[in-house]
């Protein structure tokens, strides 16, 4: 595929992305509305715009982790989500909340409870390297990744046990939610993606590399052994910022990578940018979805997600396009 | 391309112990062996992909000297093809040729245009200009093969090494090979390959025989002391015959 295709085709989603979020601006809990009011203005510039513009940044964010662990480890069915990355960023998040005073939305809070989801994710990531022993095979990194998903789920149970107080905080964390984006999330989010994708791109020889295998990678002279570790860090990043502000979100990840492959051409460069914006698409029309479906009840946008990604992993299975390495 | 006293270890086990090889430069040296020698270990071995023991020099350089990137432009290395390329994997044939240029790249430098010939001649003379465009995953065996060769000769290394390079090719591109072998040793390059075609493995000037990590014999491959320690290698299970210039391997 020509460099002008791939151009007109990252033209076209970014024309998507702009049409999303005005369409995230105008609807509601009462249906569109064009015709702002005065009193109207606050809805719009305080609620509807920081929502959607952080729902289409988190799911960027998830799309391209999910570009990253799918590239990394060689693995078709790698998400932040079945990495136990995502449940690692969460249990982060309980964990400073439990110690923060209850209400307060200081700076410091914020701080806390992205660093904590990023040591989280981070955490969770190895966690599951550990247990697999390796990426080498695809079945045990994913099973060992549900199993890490399973503990911290328990320990973040746990946690709502231990303060019932912080139960219905962490319960909309759990779900998947958009619904509370402010601005200051949003441009956490949105530094956040700037970093991880400048620095994905800096290291996505090695994603091409590793697509010959690690021991063709290893013969052309890059440092893999390094590399693959700050890619885990990036990895963790996005999921971790992603995570803190939105909660747990499933499958973005694994869709939004699928979804644009035949595109990039296997182009790690395109496919990571591909995935990066389809990610941001993904979320937005979901969060778009859960507010609209149920109107004027509106729904956890991770329910829209698990419930829409896990039949496109479904087909996919279905489809044999998924090859899992035993 | 020299080692010494070399170790090559695979997990816990030692594949390869106390090995001590001359590899001459400007000339084909063709590694023989039964399954599980460690014939693709010592390969292995020279490109760091597995850890060793002992010392490895070229022009009397030790390679532990040489950065990273500096190595990889020097030794380039094809993977048995079984190995290489993962059904996953939707990588064009141009690009993963391309992938062959990554140790002459700067960090997110776009391949300039000297990148681009190397890479169009590389195609051209493996033959595969033809499917360019393709995708790696879409090839047969054949194909996939002469590509993933194209991809060793885009580095441009002075010292190539070849694990089974015949495998998936038919008789017209096997005989091809040995046509660019002559081509690349003209270029003053420094080949060693590994071979089960025996027939082929003799066309080259050196042979170094392994048995159970161990050297079993080195020699030159028209010496008659090279081809009876051949035959006692595989203990008597073949014999050679010679056709026209060429010796050829018979099962007995």
């Amino acid at each position: 595929m020509s460099n002008n295709q791939i151009s007109l085709k990252l033209f076209a989603l970014f024309i998507l992305s702009l049409l999303l979020v005005f369409l995230g601006c105008i609807s509601g809990s009462t249906g569109m509305d064009w015709h702002f009011a005065e009193s109207n203005r606050t809805i719009l510039y305080d609620i509807r715009l920081p929502r959607s513009i952080g729902a289409y940044l988190a799911g960027a964010l998830l799309g391209l982790a999910g570009a990253i662990a799918q590239g990394l480890f060689r693995n078709p069915l790698a998400d932040p989500y079945l990495l136990g990355s995502a449940s690692g960023a969460l249990l982060g998040v309980g964990i400073i909340l439990c110690f923060s005073y209850a209400g307060e939305h200081s700076l410091v809070t914020m701080i806390g409870i992205n660093g904590g989801a990023f040591v989280g994710a981070l955490l969770g990531v190895l966690g599951a390297l550990l247990l697999a022993g390796g990426y080498k095979s695809s079945l045990r990194l994913l099973l060992s990744g549900v199993v890490i998903g399973v503990i911290f789920g328990a320990a973040n149970s746990l946690l709502t046990f231990i303060r019932p107080d912080l139960y219905q905080s962490l319960q909309s964390f759990m779900l998947g939610n958009t619904s509370l984006i402010t601005w200051n999330a949003t441009l956490i989010m949105g530094s956040a993606l700037v970093v991880a994708v400048l620095l994905t791109l800096l290291f996505s020889p090695v994603l091409s590399a590793l697509s010959l295998g690690e021991n063709t990678a290893r013969t052309l002279g890059l440092p893999l052994d390094q590399l693959r570790l700050l890619l885990i860090g990036v990895l963790a990043l996005a999921t971790g910022f992603a995570v803190a502000q939105t909660g747990l979100i499933a499958f973005v990840g694994l869709a939004a990578p699928h979804l644009v492959r035949h595109f990039s051409g296997g182009r790690q460069r395109t496919q990571i940018l591909l995935s990066t914006i389809s990610g941001g698409i993904l979320l937005l029309g979901s969060d778009l979805l859960a507010r609209t479906i149920f109107a004027p009840l509106e729904i956890p946008v991770g329910i829209v997600t698990a419930v829409l990604g896990g039949s496109y992993l479904l087909l996919l299975l279905r489809r044999g396009q998924i090859g899992i390495k035993k | 391309m020299k080692i010494a006293n070399l170790y090559v270890y695979r997990g816990p086990c030692e594949v390869l112990r106390d090995l001590s090889i001359h590899f001459p430069k400007g000339q084909w040296t063709s590694i023989i062996g039964p399954n599980g020698a460690g014939k693709s270990s010592l390969l292995q071995g020279i490109t760091n992909i597995l850890p060793t023991k002992g010392m490895i020099t070229i022009d009397d350089v030790n390679i532990q000297d040489l950065g990273s990137k500096e190595r990889a432009r020097t030794i380039a290395w094809l993977a048995q093809n079984s190995d290489a390329v993962e059904e996953f994997s939707e990588l064009t044939v141009y690009d993963t040729v391309m992938l062959g240029r990554i140790p002459h790249q700067a960090w997110l430098h776009l391949p300039n245009e000297l990148d681009h010939q190397v890479v169009q001649q590389s195609l051209l003379k493996t033959h595969t200009q033809s499917i360019a465009a393709r995708y790696l995953h879409e090839l047969s065996g054949g194909e996939r093969q002469r590509v993933l060769l194209a991809r060793l000769l885009a580095v441009e290394a002075d010292i190539l090494l070849m694990d089974e390079p015949l495998a998936n090719l038919d008789p017209p591109h096997q005989a091809d090979w040995l046509i660019w072998q002559k081509e690349l040793l003209a270029q003053g390059k420094t080949l060693v390959t590994v071979l089960h075609e025996i027939q082929y493995a003799l066309r080259a000037d050196h042979l170094v025989m392994l048995k159970q990590g161990r050297l079993h014999f080195e020699g030159s491959s028209k010496d008659p002391a090279t081809h009876q320690a051949l035959i006692a290698l595989f203990e008597g299970r073949i014999r050679l015959e010679k056709l026209g210039n060429d010796w050829v391997s018979l099962p007995v």
